[in-house]
């Protein structure tokens, strides 16, 4: 059966996490759609079916944080307690972990460098200025991290939570964007006189490049020029690590057993987001599993449509006034205003359905109140099964 | 100075900056405020530094160019004309370029920088230095004169998101760890003095939701700690209230449309304030009540309908305990409708008009 443009292919979470060969989760969307609590409901799910799952964080809300044991961000997965084992699925486990990203970058550091060249790297101003808020140095080291996790293979799902980028997958360029910068001339260039040495090096460059430097100089100073200098020799045997690295790290992405889920919030800028996903994803070739469309308003008393509940508020309000017809007309217009809100979410569904007819699409039900603890994640798991 | 006709709680800011968490509508609001502020008569910059283009898509107006251009115009009020709103999308590789073309006159040695890579490197590499450009570009157009005049009357920008603000406005200070001396220190202390100084101020947006209202109140906490003096907060803006919310909150002062009966109102505000328990005796009531209105013919349509009013009053319970929790820093709070039907020019102008009832601009 193929599915029309109105409905689309339904997305069972269930399916992706029970299937052994799902490796690696990566959660993607722009911020304020629910993605952390996504992923570590996903997180819970698994591990209650029996994987044995890591969830990698990068900023929790403080209370789910603490609700999966985690109080400090110390960039090393913790166990999360409370998690149900046993019953029909054989015994599962969760960690969760929150991503430091200065921590990630210092360990590339210290496992790439001998111990005196590692120091002298770790005190570069420049490199703690990089390593602490160079845009991108937090996508990258999620994705360092993924692979990290990846190698030391103690877990057989890893769900991962990316950063809310500013352009939406930076995650994806960041290795290649590092990649370029290292090979890039310009660091040639701005190594070359640290290398060779003042009048050699001048030797060596031609006029273009001497002008360059000049300028270079004329606008960020010589101290910042040195330090630079400084940070990128003592980096350079370190590059062709950091590539390989990045490269792995993609191709890990593009692997089976990896599955890549957008979360979406039924609202306009979020779902224009999540195409803009979608569509990035495919140009990738990264196996895209589909869009989680999360906090969904559904009604329990659907079958009483907004207009017929308007009405009958209108008919309470021109009787007797009592409690009962007050708490009618409360619970009536409330009812209308439900149900208006959900027909406006679900032609924002349709229309991305129209625009990626085989993206499956998974709903997930909105909750009362902030999801914080493991209770809350597990009636957000709830709706991972089949319908 | 300019003279304002009436008093709001900005009088004598020029540069707003809106931060809020990604969700709660940032863009939007910052270009509603901008249309408000330009009620009053003079021209507002409203400017973007993230490279979405997310004032293009709500304007409804080609992506924009590193170019100050037209977008809208503010409504008139009390009979004098509304100014126009400026829209300009600022990236860092332009502004380091329009930086060297006016402040060393390097024009060509811009195009070799590019061609090297030095810009891109400068921009996404150079820690601090693509947030100074971009703070830098706010204050150049603050300050920027022409007869004797500003040339605008504000300039609000649509920051970073709440999680980023201090780091991107104390750029100054993270340059200035880096290079102690030289002609970017330089930069970088002419901007602080903009981004310090009173006239300037960052508004916060969020939702009655726990991430952006501990976001919100985190972000206000930090600005006092940024540089020496701080900087100074401006409003909190809740956005997307609905209109129970909207009623049961500021009564009066909420704006948007009341299409709910008072009584209802009450009704609805006095449930979601009752403490949960009852639901029997909801159920019972509302059963009389479906049966009055003609619908008593479906026997679980009061239990279902008593479960989405205690959803309902559960959701409102802990809103309110958030909204309380907005009042605790003492800045002013502005409350803003849920939009449903699409953010469009007349939207912004109800959201513009919004902000100026509530002594926003």
């Amino acid at each position: 059966m193929s599915p029309t443009r109105e409905s689309p292919v339904p997305l069972v979470v269930d399916q992706l996490i029970d299937d052994r060969r799902t490796r690696i989760i990566v959660c993607c969307g722009s911020g304020g759609v629910g993605k952390t609590t996504i992923a570590a409901a996903i997180g819970l799910r698994a591990a209650e079916r029996g994987r044995h799952v890591v969830v990698l964080t990068v900023d929790p809300a403080r209370r789910l944080a603490q609700s999966m044991g985690l109080t400090s961000l110390d960039n090393t997965p913790r166990p999360v307690s409370g998690v149900r084992t046993g019953g029909i699925a054989p015994s599962g486990s969760m960690h969760a972990m929150m991503l430091d990203m200065k921590r990630t970058f210092d360990e590339i550091v210290e496992s790439h460098a001998d111990p005196d060249r590692a120091a002298q790297i770790l005190a570069n101003p420049f490199y703690q200025s990089l390593s602490s808020s160079f845009a991108g140095t937090q996508e990258y080291m999620a994705m360092e991290k993924l692979g990290q996790l990846r190698r030391a293979d103690e877990w057989d799902l890893i769900v991962v939570d990316t950063p809310p980028s500013r352009s939406a997958l930076d995650f994806l360029d960041a290795p290649q964007r590092l990649g370029r910068f290292l090979d890039g001339r310009l660091l040639r260039l701005l190594v070359a006189p640290a290398r060779f040495g003042g009048r050699t090096g001048m030797k060596v460059l031609n006029a273009g490049f001497g002008m360059v430097t000049g300028v270079v100089t004329k606008i960020i100073g010589s101290q910042l020029l040195r330090d630079v200098q400084t940070f990128v020799s003592a980096m350079d045997t370190m590059f062709g690590g950091f590539r390989e690295r990045a490269e792995y790290t993609y191709r890990l992405l593009r692997a089976p057993g990896t599955a890549f889920l957008v979360i979406a919030a039924p609202e306009p800028d979020a779902l224009r987001e999540a195409s803009y996903f979608v569509e990035r994803l495919e140009r990738d070739g990264m196996p895209l599993a589909g869009l989680i469309l999360n906090r969904l308003h559904r009604s329990p008393a659907a079958r009483l449509s907004a207009a017929r509940s308007l009405a009958a508020a209108e008919t309470l309000q021109g009787l007797t006034d009592s409690e009962s017809s007050a708490l009618g007309i409360a619970a009536l217009q409330l009812h209308a205003e439900r149900m208006r809100q959900a027909e406006s979410e679900r032609r924002l569904a349709r229309r991305f359905t129209a625009a990626h007819p085989l993206v499956p699409v998974a709903q997930i039900p909105a909750q009362p109140d902030d999801v914080h603890d493991l209770i809350g994640l597990r009636v957000v798991g709830a709706a991972f099964g089949p319908d | 100075m300019h003279v304002s006709v009436r008093d709001t709680d900005w009088d004598g800011v020029r540069l707003h900056v809106v931060t809020g968490k990604g969700g709660t509508g940032k863009t939007t609001v910052a270009a509603a405020l901008a249309l408000a502020l330009a009620s009053n008569g003079r021209p507002v910059l409203l400017m973007e530094v993230e490279g979405r283009q997310g004032i293009a898509q709500l304007f409804d107006v080609p992506p924009l160019p590193y170019e100050e251009r037209r977008v809208a115009v503010a409504p008139a009020d009390d009979g004098r004309p509304g100014g126009d709103v400026f829209a300009l999308a600022v990236d860092p590789q332009s502004a380091l370029i329009e930086y060297l073309e006016m402040f060393y006159n390097l024009r060509q040695a811009g195009r070799a920088l590019t061609r090297l890579g030095v810009v891109d490197f400068a921009t996404t590499i150079a820690p601090g230095l693509s947030d100074v450009l971009l703070t830098g570009k706010a204050a150049e157009a603050t300050r920027r004169k022409s007869g004797g005049r500003q040339v605008y009357g504000a300039v609000v920008m649509d920051a970073p998101p709440t999680g980023r603000i201090s780091r991107f406005l104390n750029v100054s200070s993270e340059v200035s760890g880096l290079a102690r001396v030289g002609p970017i220190r330089g930069h970088a202390d002419t901007v602080r003095s903009v981004i310090a100084s009173p006239q300037t101020v960052v508004h916060f947006v969020t939702l009655l939701e726990e991430m952006p209202v501990q976001e919100t109140l985190d972000g206000i906490a930090e600005l006092q700690g940024v540089g020496h003096g701080g900087i100074r907060p401006g409003g909190i803006v809740v956005n997307m209230m609905r209109e129970a919310e909207l009623a049961e909150g500021n009564g009066g002062r909420a704006p948007g449309r009341t299409s709910m009966s008072s009584k209802a109102r009450t009704s609805l505000a006095s449930k979601a304030r009752t403490s949960l328990g009852s639901k029997a005796r909801d159920i019972h009531a509302l059963e009389i009540a479906l049966k009055a209105a003609g619908l008593g013919d479906d026997s679980g349509l009061a239990a279902d309908l008593a479960d989405e009013l205690a959803d309902e009053a559960r959701t409102a319970r802990s809103q309110r305990a958030l909204r309380r929790q907005l009042d605790e820093p003492g800045q002013p709070c502005y409350e803003l409708p849920l939009i449903t039907d699409g953010i469009d020019l007349a939207a912004l102008y109800r959201l513009a008009q919004a902000l100026r009832e509530q002594g926003a601009a």
